[in-house]
């Protein structure tokens, strides 16, 4: 999340809400380690990446969720995707990315 | 404040002053998003009970001592430890053209930047928005001020040997990860000669990579800096450098 620190604080102190994506865990080959990670806004801005751009759509929309629930979710992305979207990795390894709203 | 804004404004803090500092967060089991905020000696927030929070605890201070973020079982809770060691330091002695372009792209890669020069028309803050640091002075002067840890990176671009050879013998008393120093072949090797005969030992001299950065034809100074800079992220990841078409083997390094 350090990467990403600089941007989150900036929205925060703007009055967003912001919910992180972060890579808690790898198996295989995935195109970003384990502490990659992304944030979203309230009002739809994003900043990092959690892969090369194969599932920050979906991890998008999932995170919007987390904000309007307050509640954190496990997404889990991999080639036998597990999940209904019609997302997954390239790459053939499975990713799980944890999402959580940021100090609220 | 609430708790969760709490925490994070304890790690904001410990990230702004380069504390190193880690987070657990419960990812599966009970209490999923509780945090714990863990440095060298403290800890703030808590995972549910104080037996998880002090195994958590250990985990956490392993972890970050070996600068590693991953997810492991602590009970029936998952939890992820997230590690923020204090950033690497890239110190350029030279506050030259190629140096402009290199504190630029270093700092893009999260490295703190000092620079160093004593001819206070080139170190200047017009020339060096985004150093952490810059000061006018001797490069061996400016050594004896600054705290060289095992993290630090030395690319040595004054390009004379007046400051050059201060600049090496100093920053060979250091434990500095990296020490390069720009050339040409001709230079490179006539300054390993002078600093040999000033009673440098070949062991030390071994320490110093001169012609500096790795062999892509760099020419501008934006592509010495990308010289310069991979050769870092190699020597970070105890790679040699070459392209991956030619290598197996995994493409990702973990990083020293």
């Amino acid at each position: 999340m350090k990467d990403i620190l600089p941007q989150i604080e900036t929205w925060r102190s703007a009055g967003h809400r912001v919910a992180v994506a972060t890579v808690v865990k790898v198996e295989g080959s995935a195109p970003r380690p384990v502490g990659a990670s992304m944030a979203v806004t309230d009002s739809g801005e994003l900043t990092g990446s959690v892969s090369g751009g194969c599932v920050e759509t979906n991890v998008f929309e999932e995170a919007q969720e987390v904000l309007r629930t307050g509640e954190p979710r496990l997404l889990r992305y991999g080639i036998t995707d597990e999940m209904a979207w019609d997302v997954g990795l390239a790459c053939g390894g499975t990713i799980e990315v944890f999402v959580e709203p940021v100090a609220e | 404040m609430t708790d969760a804004i709490a925490l994070h404004e304890r790690y904001l803090r410990a990230v702004q002053e380069r504390t190193p500092v880690a987070t657990v967060t419960v990812i599966r089991g009970d209490g999923v998003g509780a945090k714990l905020v863990v440095l060298a000696d403290e800890v703030q927030g808590t995972l549910g009970d104080a037996a998880t929070d002090r195994e958590a605890t250990d985990r956490a201070r392993a972890l970050l001592d070996e600068g590693r973020s991953t997810s492991v079982m602590i009970g029936e809770r998952e939890v992820y430890i997230e590690s923020t060691p204090s950033p690497p330091t890239l110190l350029i002695i030279g506050a030259v053209h190629a140096g402009q372009a290199l504190c630029m792209f270093a700092k893009a890669m999260g490295f703190d930047v000092i620079v160093v020069d004593a001819r206070e028309k080139l170190a200047t803050r017009e020339r060096f928005p985004q150093a952490d640091q810059i000061i006018v002075a001797w490069p061996d002067e400016a050594m004896a001020q600054l705290e060289v840890r095992p993290n630090w990176f030395i690319a040595i671009l004054t390009h004379d040997p007046k400051f050059d050879e201060p600049a090496i013998s100093s920053a060979l008393q250091t434990p500095a990860r990296y020490i390069g120093a720009i050339g040409s072949r001709k230079t490179s090797a006539d300054r390993r000669q002078r600093l040999r005969d000033l009673g440098i030992s070949d062991e030390d001299l071994e320490r110093v990579r001169g012609p500096i950065g790795l062999d892509i034809g760099a020419a501008s100074p934006e592509e010495m800096a990308i010289s310069i800079l991979g050769e870092i992220i190699a020597m970070r990841n105890g790679r040699g450098g070459g392209a991956l078409t030619h290598a197996s083997g995994s493409i990702r390094g973990q990083q020293g």
